[in-house]
């Protein structure tokens, strides 16, 4: 096996990030619990990166588990399977975790309890296959990447397709407080991860394959280099444990020392990054043909009784993992589908979980912290945290001012909207709203000046025209009227030979 | 659904502003305590007043501006800025020098800008300056500490502070000032310096203000600061050297003329500017490179005020010069984004595959 360490040079000059309170404890010490089925799941179509997919059953229909319900639309998309069998209730609005608390689109199903799967097709050597092929199977099974952001897996396998590739990491950093089920999977189910990264690996068409994972996960360490043990390619590196460690470019840079230019993307560097949880999944769909229909899930915080990892089916609804957790112990001050740095804080606990969820927390007051803005004591906690290099403070101020361009000009378009700033602001100062604010203000101006210009150009256009219809228009009367001129002196001149001819 | 939007991360770091302000008077008690047991009663008198009038004119200001004045006061800024206010002061100057040095402090160099984090020069500093520049007999009359080994109590204190008379017997010149009085009189400084002992410096037995005299508690408590995280190294170290190389190459060429880079080091506030003025956050670079221009130009424009101005003292001058390079430092210094060049430009992609291969 490939030996690869990460210079300590490369660690003493790294000075980005922050050490948040880990909280892993006490659900990263046990094992990975069955959730079981709720009464009822709600199968969201939005919960991948990319268009919402398009439902293909009708209700009253009794599918079954694995059986595709809604199909992807577009470029980038991801099919939606049912996570068990039953009849659909009905589809249409249903509560969705989105900061707004409006409703999304979502296809709800009633288990009949029987939990039967559709036809599975087993492979028993997936790695035969051809790239191409495992590409269709893991866009077939509706895999996403499981680390938050939900990308479709194949979509990035085909853009690796494109580029040369020499390097697949496998993402098990999980920098996010709180969240251990990576960790925990990377301990239970190894060999399925490495297994299932080797599949990426020959889907891209790479040579070698890190598996960075932070040094607080030892455990997770052992258990991932004895599963990638017979392999010579597959090397497990151990990465400091900062966050965000877990962030695609700052990952790479730390394990290969190479910065993915900004505004492009991993492959351009020869490199693609997959979560562990994807290369899981990737394994259950080639090799046993199961498509993606649970994950597992870290249910946390200080209110919630009994902290667990579970594997949970797509669509559950919080309530039932927080009561399958030992209920809540006290109220609430916040709940956030995903980690604490991240994650999306939604309003109640009706709303059920995605594949790309890693983590529901119940977090108490005294977690979330004191959130009364102050002024801003120019301190440049900011701008040490910040994992780009940016200056979230100058840019918090410009934005402030309304000066959205100049921004836009010192690095808007960089921030990863990781949080970091946000978690050491001394003064409380909501840095990542005021950036996504911004983002959004100059999307809409950015649609808006499109929207313009495409009326200049119609406008344009129909001018033109109309120039050119008045131009032609005159054209056409000024040779008619040299016709009618020509046919006249023609009349004419035949009048007068005919006189003459007369007269002769 | 009428919760507010509950923006990310859902998590946050327990140091607050007030805790920094608190760490950094911390940070101060040592060489504070120090300076009350050599100086008396007046040295605490002074600082007493000083502090309370740059609260009060705090509270003035923001009742005026119609701020919430309770929570605004408790960050402990104010505060502190009349505490470093009374730490660059002669110890035994009279009340009223404390209490408009405060309100000039305050009002004058914050709030007019627009309240904490909005000014752009070192609030303390302005005060300090304006005084010395304002009443500089006032402001250049140091008492000699070893006499107060005998104490004085706190009626007499008052009556120093009311009167501001310091009597002659008690008077004696700071080592800078003392210096330049020499020069000025065509002595050499080898004649000069001959009472001069870093040790006496280091534990604070010679005339100064109260920041100046304990180099050592000074240090330690700028360590403490360090240690804390409160404030970088940068800044520290930058200043330092800045003042102490070019003292350093000066006093080799030419010890007559030019001060030794102990001397330098170990009078008139150098390391209370090392460690508590130059890196106050609102007034200083927040970016790395930036931090290493500001604090290499005050600690350089310190020696060269120090050595040819008009003035025995430089740091107040020399960080309100560079205060007011700070936010074009801001703008150029910034640190390179990830993924681009200095200039902002996006790496090149080949490039970077070939490094890796």
């Amino acid at each position: 096996m490939a030996h690869v360490v990460i210079p300590p040079i490369r660690r003493l000059l790294t000075r980005w990030g922050i050490h948040p309170d880990s909280h892993k404890f006490p659900a990263a010490g046990l094992d990975i619990a069955d959730a079981g089925l709720p009464p009822l799941l709600v199968l969201p179509l939005s919960q991948q990166a990319g268009a919402p997919a398009r439902p293909v059953v009708k209700v009253g229909d009794h599918v079954l588990r694995g059986q595709l319900v809604a199909e992807a639309v577009g470029h980038v998309s991801a099919h939606v399977h049912a996570s068990t069998s039953g009849t659909v209730m009905a589809i249409g609005d249903a509560p969705m975790p989105h900061p707004s608390g409006l409703p999304g689109q979502g296809i709800t199903l009633r288990p009949d309890g029987l939990d039967r799967w559709v036809q599975r097709d087993v492979e028993p050597y997936p790695i035969n296959l051809a790239p191409e092929e495992i590409a269709r199977r893991v866009a077939a099974a509706g895999i996403v990447g499981m680390g938050g952001a939900a990308f479709p897996a194949a979509v990035k396998l085909a853009l690796g397709q494109r580029s040369s590739i020499h390097t697949v990491i496998l993402n098990g950093s999980e920098c996010e407080p709180y969240l251990s089920c990576d960790d925990r999977l990377m301990q239970e189910r190894a060999g399925d991860i490495i297994e299932g990264a080797r599949l990426l690996l020959r889907a891209t068409g790479a040579q070698h394959l890190l598996v960075g994972i932070e040094d607080n996960k030892p455990d997770a360490i052992d258990a991932m280099k004895l599963a990638a043990h017979p392999y010579p390619e597959v090397s497990v590196v151990r990465i400091p444990s900062r966050y965000p460690m877990g962030a695609e470019r700052q990952l790479i840079h730390t394990l290969l020392g190479v910065e993915p230019p900004a505004g492009g993307r991993a492959a351009d560097v020869g490199v693609v990054v997959h979560n562990v949880g994807t290369a899981a999944a990737v394994w259950r769909a080639l090799r046993h043909g199961e498509a993606l229909t649970e994950r597992v899930i870290t249910v946390a915080g200080g209110a919630v009784a009994a902290p667990r990892n579970m594997r949970v089916r797509v669509g559950t609804p919080l309530s039932w993992l927080v009561e399958r957790a030992g209920g809540l112990t006290r109220e609430p001050a916040r709940l956030v589908v995903g980690g604490p740095m991240m994650g999306v804080a939604v309003p109640d606990l009706d709303v059920p979980v995605g594949k790309g969820a890693s983590g529901v927390l119940a977090l108490t007051v005294a977690e979330v912290g004191e959130r009364e803005p102050s002024a801003c004591i120019r301190c440049g906690s900011c701008v040490v945290a910040c994992p780009v290099g940016l200056m979230p403070l100058e840019m918090a101020n410009r934005i402030n001012a309304g000066e959205l361009g100049q921004a836009e000009d010192i690095g808007l378009r960089d921030c990863l909207t990781c949080g970091a700033c946000g978690y050491v602001c001394p003064s409380r100062i909501p840095l990542v709203q005021y950036f996504a604010h911004a983002r959004g203000e100059l999307m809409a101006r950015e649609r808006e000046r499109k929207r313009l210009d495409e009326v200049r150009e119609l406008t344009e256009a129909r001018t033109a025209r109309h120039e050119r219809e008045a131009r032609e228009k005159a054209e056409m009367h000024a040779r008619r009227k040299a016709e009618r001129a020509a046919a006249q002196a023609a009349e004419a001149a035949a009048k007068v030979s005919a006189t003459q001819e007369e007269s002769a | 659904m009428n919760s507010p939007v509950q923006a990310s991360p859902h998590a946050l770091s327990r140091r607050t502003s007030g805790h920094i302000m608190a760490l950094v008077m911390a940070a101060l008690v040592p060489a504070t305590l120090a300076g009350f047991w050599q100086f008396g009663w007046p040295a605490f008198c002074l600082w007493a007043i000083t502090v309370l009038s740059c609260v009060l004119a705090e509270a003035l200001c923001l009742q005026g501006a119609g701020r919430r004045v309770v929570p605004v006061l408790s960050d402990g800024s104010a505060a502190l800025t009349g505490w470093l206010l009374a730490m660059s002061l002669p110890p035994w100057a009279p009340w009223w020098l404390g209490v408009l040095g405060g309100f000039i402090s305050i009002v004058i160099a914050k709030q007019v800008f627009g309240g904490l984090g909005c000014n752009v020069f070192n609030p303390a500093m302005v005060g300090r300056t304006v005084l010395l520049v304002s009443f500089p007999v006032h402001m250049t009359q140091w008492v000699s500490p070893q006499v107060l080994a005998q104490g004085t109590d706190l009626a007499q204190a008052i009556a120093i502070g009311l009167n501001g008379g310091i009597p002659d017997a008690l008077t004696s010149a700071s080592l800078l000032g003392h210096a330049k009085t020499e020069l000025g009189r065509g002595l050499t400084l080898v004649d000069a310096l001959q009472g001069f002992q870093p040790e006496q410096s280091m534990l604070g037995l010679r005339a100064g203000s109260l920041g100046e005299t304990s180099a050592l508690l000074i240090g330690a408590g700028g360590l403490f600061l360090v240690f804390k995280r409160v404030i970088g190294l940068r800044i520290p170290i930058g200043f330092l050297a800045g003042l102490c190389i070019p003292a350093a190459i000066a006093h080799a060429a030419a010890p007559q003329a030019f001060l030794p880079a102990t001397a330098h080091l170990l009078s008139g506030g150098a390391l209370l500017c090392a460690f508590f003025i130059a890196t106050d956050y609102v007034t200083s670079p927040s970016a790395p490179f930036g931090q290493w221009i500001f604090a290499l130009g005050a600690g350089l424009l310190t020696w060269l005020i120090r050595t040819w101005g008009g003035y025995p003292e430089g740091v107040g001058f020399a960080i309100l010069l560079m205060n007011a390079a700070t936010p074009l430092l801001d703008l150029w210094a910034r640190p390179r984004i990830f993924g681009r060049r200095i200039g902002g430009k996006p790496l090149d992609a080949r490039r970077a595959q070939e490094v890796t291969r």
